[in-house]
């Protein structure tokens, strides 16, 4: 305010900055950050008390215990090295709140500072995130990198499962970028190992498990016999080593059965209580139509009396007509899925095909997998957002699908309060990546276009068609309905109907987005 | 990261893409606005001040209580005092336009949730379903007025504007939009400021684009919907009057804008005008002498010298009613006059800043919110002063710190403030919407310390027994220090204008 400034005129030419990436990246994520302090009263789920419950145990419980314990219903279910990172919290946490880390008194407990401590858990973890895409995007252009940034972090589905309802995916999806980056820059054995320490983390994510096999083997381990076999037994004993150091504990207090039990509970429906939008969604509604029909046609058919989303009640099947579906099937589907993705990573190990391939390993899993989460479609949509501009057609397929997955995310947050914060999440990521998408091909098709012919022209330009645009007012459609003509044609009645209507629309969406990538990995060379 | 998009045009390949340029704009726009409605969705879901503290309750309760009195009593009990219009409880003291808006909002209220506005008995009402619908409205009026309004006032300022320096355009759509101080005290304590100022935005924008009869009327709603918008009215006077000197027809003109005024003022006080009494009865409401000349805390003149004066002791009400009128003329009649004689556009714009400064220093009852006016020219000036527009912002929210912290609004507090560094220091900024490097740094530098160690402190430290209210001094005298040197500046500014537009005539004249 002392000096007036009369510099106007003089700096007319526009000088790029010369900030790091990484100051860059840092401030993308504060102004998320700001945003998710922001959300720190909101609404959150009963993962809250599960993730408050395994605090407490890791902190209060000598290892041997930590998966035996049954204080709380929300007993500890995932592996090992999670176990470790909440142990690692509860040390902070317990200096935050005694309580909160009390196996007892903190049941159920939720004061200020522990939702406070917990939330900024999340936020804080979240920064192995925010390095992963660094690693990935750091030697891209200035306009991709910062895009790529803004889709991953300002990702709605993330901000909706982690920051609202209350996980830890942001960290975890962290560590598979990390992976998936020191594999597209040949560091072969880096990556292998921090998958390894991922599985240890959430063994979810073992869906990609065989495309890292067979991508490590063909692409680490070449170079003649010996020295392939060399490298196959190097990565071997990191992986070993890593699985070693997890489970090793647990093995020597016989705990290693109680461990695989929890991590592995058997007698959980096909569907989560509500669908995963994914192939089973087709499956049960066409068993239901065919028993219908027959019904009709004078055939005797009995209604199941197990539901899908309960676990194997006995021996009778949910379905009516169609033959039951069992966890071997659906894993021996998924595998199936993945097999012409084998094919070509056998074939022609490329790293930068190797994102392409895990998050199609992942849709696969989420397409056909037992007992799918909803959310498991960050899985998938974080990766393909650092391969989302590689083309337009790449682009607009991530266009659909990241709308797609947020939206099938909405019925997680039910509550008025949130309503309307899900929505603009939605929207604002919407906007952004249209205008981004949108500024960013323009830019390129009128650079390359210039003496080229039209039909090229038009094909890297990001152009949302006309089938799309209609796909996403049916989303709308869905959305109005289940918000405001349900509540008035029904009232109280049939509160499962919008929730299926958002999971069968939703499963048109994703059965597109498998298709798509599909047919993109059998036609990219 | 949203902020980013807005940043985008500013990279050089801009020629070539021109075609696109509009759209691009337009989502950027898009962008910034729903980004806006975003962080304040998220604000709104903090306390609002006076959650749950009977009997009083705080502004939130004022506001529901409002809804409550004018949506079941005819219009001329509005200001009364009578047996179920209690005026010692939150009785009605803004003009008619806000008890209009209360009305509107209270059928929205009553249409979803009728118990939260039934007279008396919901008195202190506060549920899950009532907060929200409240924040609604503030959302509802937020959206459909200050949004536009600003909309509006960067699409004029930046008309004739050629290409090139249209770059900050976005930033600073996106500064004026995410003001930390408006959001928290709207959207976390809870009040309709984006009503007025909005209207006063809109006001400012019509009159930047020659339609100065538009401009009056706005600014006269403004003034009708809170009477503190008078701190803007000096510098629209000096601006409107010395453009319609300068005109063909003075006379004419001048007359064209009384008579839009006047006749703003006789629809909206229609009610009250069957008799003489009436409408003194609402003016008097909505002059509160008898609360003393300050209250609390204020980074005003009055309240910081009163650390060596004992104003309350030493003069009258009636006394000090006079010396702040006087002392609250006499500071803005400068820019006032300087306005007259060179009235420029952005000579309006630093008067508008240095009237709202001497009323917020002089008059009577100032409220520690009524920062947010001066803040307002403030960011209209964010591209050609961006140290000031920075430097009233960060004293702006200390001033109000301790209020927000009452209202248990520490949260949002840090992530806004924390979200308006951010934004400000966008990376890929242009460089002419940066501030020049001054030999104040270091003292820059000490000053943003000493703030932010001051919040600390007033966080952590129990202040000692003796002095229960020393930290909230040491804030008001920092603030008042700081607010005063912007004064001081933007009247510096405008007599350079002034100079510069005499010069000018004396040239021509020369010619």
């Amino acid at each position: 305010m002392k000096l007036p400034k009369n510099h106007h005129n003089q700096t007319q030419i526009p000088k790029p900055k010369p900030n790091k990436p990484i100051t860059e990246i840092l401030w993308v994520s504060l102004i998320a950050i700001c945003i998710k302090f922001l959300l720190i009263p909101a609404y959150h789920s009963t993962d809250f008390e599960v993730h408050r419950n395994w605090l407490a145990i890791t902190h209060s419980l000598p290892l041997s215990q930590w998966y035996s314990d049954q204080t709380s219903p929300w007993t500890l279910d995932y592996p090992p090295l999670f176990a470790h990172f909440e142990h690692f919290l509860s040390f902070f946490a317990s200096l935050v709140d005694p309580t909160m880390v009390h196996i007892h008194h903190g049941l159920n407990y939720k004061s200020q500072p522990t939702i406070l401590f917990q939330r900024l858990s999340v936020i804080v973890s979240e920064f192995v995130l925010v390095f992963g895409i660094y690693r990935l995007t750091r030697n891209l252009g200035y306009k991709e990198r910062v895009l790529i940034w803004v889709l991953v972090i300002s990702s709605p589905g993330l901000m909706i499962v982690d920051h609202l309802h209350f996980q830890y995916n942001g960290f975890l999806l962290g560590v598979l970028l990390i992976s998936l980056s020191a594999l597209e820059e040949g560091k072969d054995l880096l990556g292998g190992f921090v998958f390894a320490v991922l599985l240890c983390f959430k063994h979810l994510f073992a869906v990609a498990a065989p495309v890292y096999f067979v991508y490590l083997l063909r692409h680490y381990c070449r170079g003649g016999l010996i020295k392939g076999f060399g490298r196959l037994v190097i990565m071997g004993s990191a992986v070993v080593a890593v699985f070693a150091a997890a489970y090793g504990p647990f093995l020597y207090h016989g705990q290693i059965q109680q461990v695989f039990h929890r991590m592995f509970p058997f007698g959980r429906g096909l569907c989560h209580a509500y669908w995963a939008p994914n192939f089973w969604v087709f499956y049960i509604i066409l068993d239901k139509v065919l028993a219908f029909l027959l019904v009709k046609m004078g055939f005797n058919v009995q209604a199941p009396i197990a539901s899908f989303t309960g676990g194997l009640v006995g021996d009778s099947s949910p379905f009516a007509v169609l033959p039951r579906v069992t966890p071997m099937i659906t894993f021996g589907i998924v595998l199936l899925a993945i097999a012409p993705c084998l094919i070509k990573a056998w074939r022609d190990p490329q790293p930068r095909m190797i994102t392409r391939w895990i998050a199609y390993a992942y849709t696969c899993g989420f397409m056909f997998g037992w007992h799918v989460h909803e959310k498991a479609s960050l899985h998938f949509v974080i990766p393909l957002a650092i391969i989302a501009l590689k083309s337009a057609e790449d682009a607009k397929h991530y266009f659909y699908l990241s709308i797609v997955s947020c939206y099938s995310l909405f019925p997680l947050l039910f509550e008025a309060q949130e309503y309307p914060i899900k929505v603009l999440l939605l929207l604002l990521h919407a906007s952004l990546m249209w205008s981004g998408f949108f500024s960013h091909f323009s830019a390129n098709a009128s650079t390359k276009a210039a003496g080229s012919e039209q039909t090229r022209y038009d094909k890297t330009r990001f152009i949302v068609g006309w089938f799309g645009k209609l796909y996403l007012l049916g989303l709308l459609a869905v959305e109005i309905y289940g918000q405001f003509v349900h509540p008035i044609l029904f009232a109280e009645r049939l509160p499962f109907l919008p929730l299926m209507l958002i999971s069968i629309y939703c499963a048109f969406g994703m059965m597109y987005s498998w298709i798509w990538q599909l047919r993109r990995i059998i036609k990219l060379h | 990261m949203e902020k980013k998009k807005a940043t985008k045009p500013t990279t050089p390949n801009n020629s070539e893409s021109n075609i696109w340029s509009q759209r691009s704009t337009t989502t950027s726009f898009i962008c910034i606005t729903l980004f806006a409605i975003l962080v304040r969705i998220a604000v709104s879901i903090h306390p609002y001040s006076g959650a749950g503290t009977p009997p009083k309750y705080g502004d939130y309760e004022a506001q529901r209580h409002w809804m409550e009195i004018t949506l079941n009593l005819p219009v001329k009990e509005w200001y009364r005092n009578s047996t179920v219009n209690d005026l010692k409880y939150w009785g009605l003291d803004y003009p008619p336009l806000t008890a209009y808006q209360s009305y509107i909002h209270g059928l929205f209220l009553r249409y979803f949730d009728p118990q939260s506005v039934k007279l008396y008995t919901s008195r202190g009402y506060e549920s899950y379903i009532g907060k929200l619908l409240m924040r609604w409205t503030v959302l509802l009026s937020d959206v459909l007025i200050f949004f536009p309004a600003v909309i509006y006032f960067v699409i004029v300022y930046y008309s004739g504007v050629h290409e090139g320096s249209k770059s900050g355009m976005m930033w600073h759509f996106a500064m004026i939009l995410l003001n930390p101080c408006l959001i928290l005290i709207d959207h976390g304590h809870f009040q309709y400021n984006c009503i007025s100022l909005g209207l006063t935005v809109a006001a400012v924008s019509a009159i930047l684009s020659d339609r100065d009869v538009v401009g009056s009327i706005l600014f006269t709603l403004a003034l009708n919907h809170k009477q503190m918008s008078a701190y803007f009215a000096p510098a629209f006077f000096g601006y409107l009057f010395g453009k319609c000197l300068r005109r063909q027809n003075p006379f004419l003109e001048v007359l064209k804008l009384g008579l839009a005024v006047l006749g703003t003022f006789i629809v909206l006080w229609w009610p009250y005008l069957y008799s003489l009494e009436a409408p003194l009865e609402v003016l008097l409401r909505l002059a509160p002498f008898e609360r003393g000349i300050y209250e609390d805390y204020v980074a005003n003149f009055w309240c910081t010298t009163s650390v060596i004066v004992k104003w309350k002791r030493l003069f009258s009400t009636q006394a000090l009613r006079i010396l702040s009128l006087v002392s609250t003329v006499s500071t803005c009649l400068p820019s006032m006059m300087l306005l007259i004689l060179a009235p420029s556009r952005r000579n309006f714009l630093l008067g508008l800043l240095s009237s709202a400064l001497s009323f917020y220093f002089f008059s009577f009852q100032v409220h520690e919110k009524s920062i947010l006016l001066p803040l307002l020219p403030a960011s209209f000036l964010a591209i050609d002063e961006p140290l000031i527009f920075r430097w009233l912002t960060y004293f702006a929210l200390l001033s109000t710190f301790p209020l927000l912290r009452r209202d248990d609004l520490i949260l949002p507090y840090i992530a806004l403030y924390g979200l308006f560094v951010l934004l400000y220091n966008a990376p890929a900024q242009r460089e002419d919407t940066r501030e020049t490097r001054s030999r104040f740094t270091t003292l820059k530098y000490f000053l943003i310390t000493c703030s932010l160690l001051l919040h600390i402190v007033y966080l952590m430290v129990a202040p000692p027994r003796r002095y229960p209210f020393l930290f909230e001094a040491v804030m008001m005298l920092l603030c008042f220090s700081q607010f005063f040197f912007i004064f001081m500046y933007t009247n510096m500014k405008q007599w350079e204008f002034f100079k510069i537009s005499s010069q000018t005539v004396r040239e021509k004249k020369n010619i």
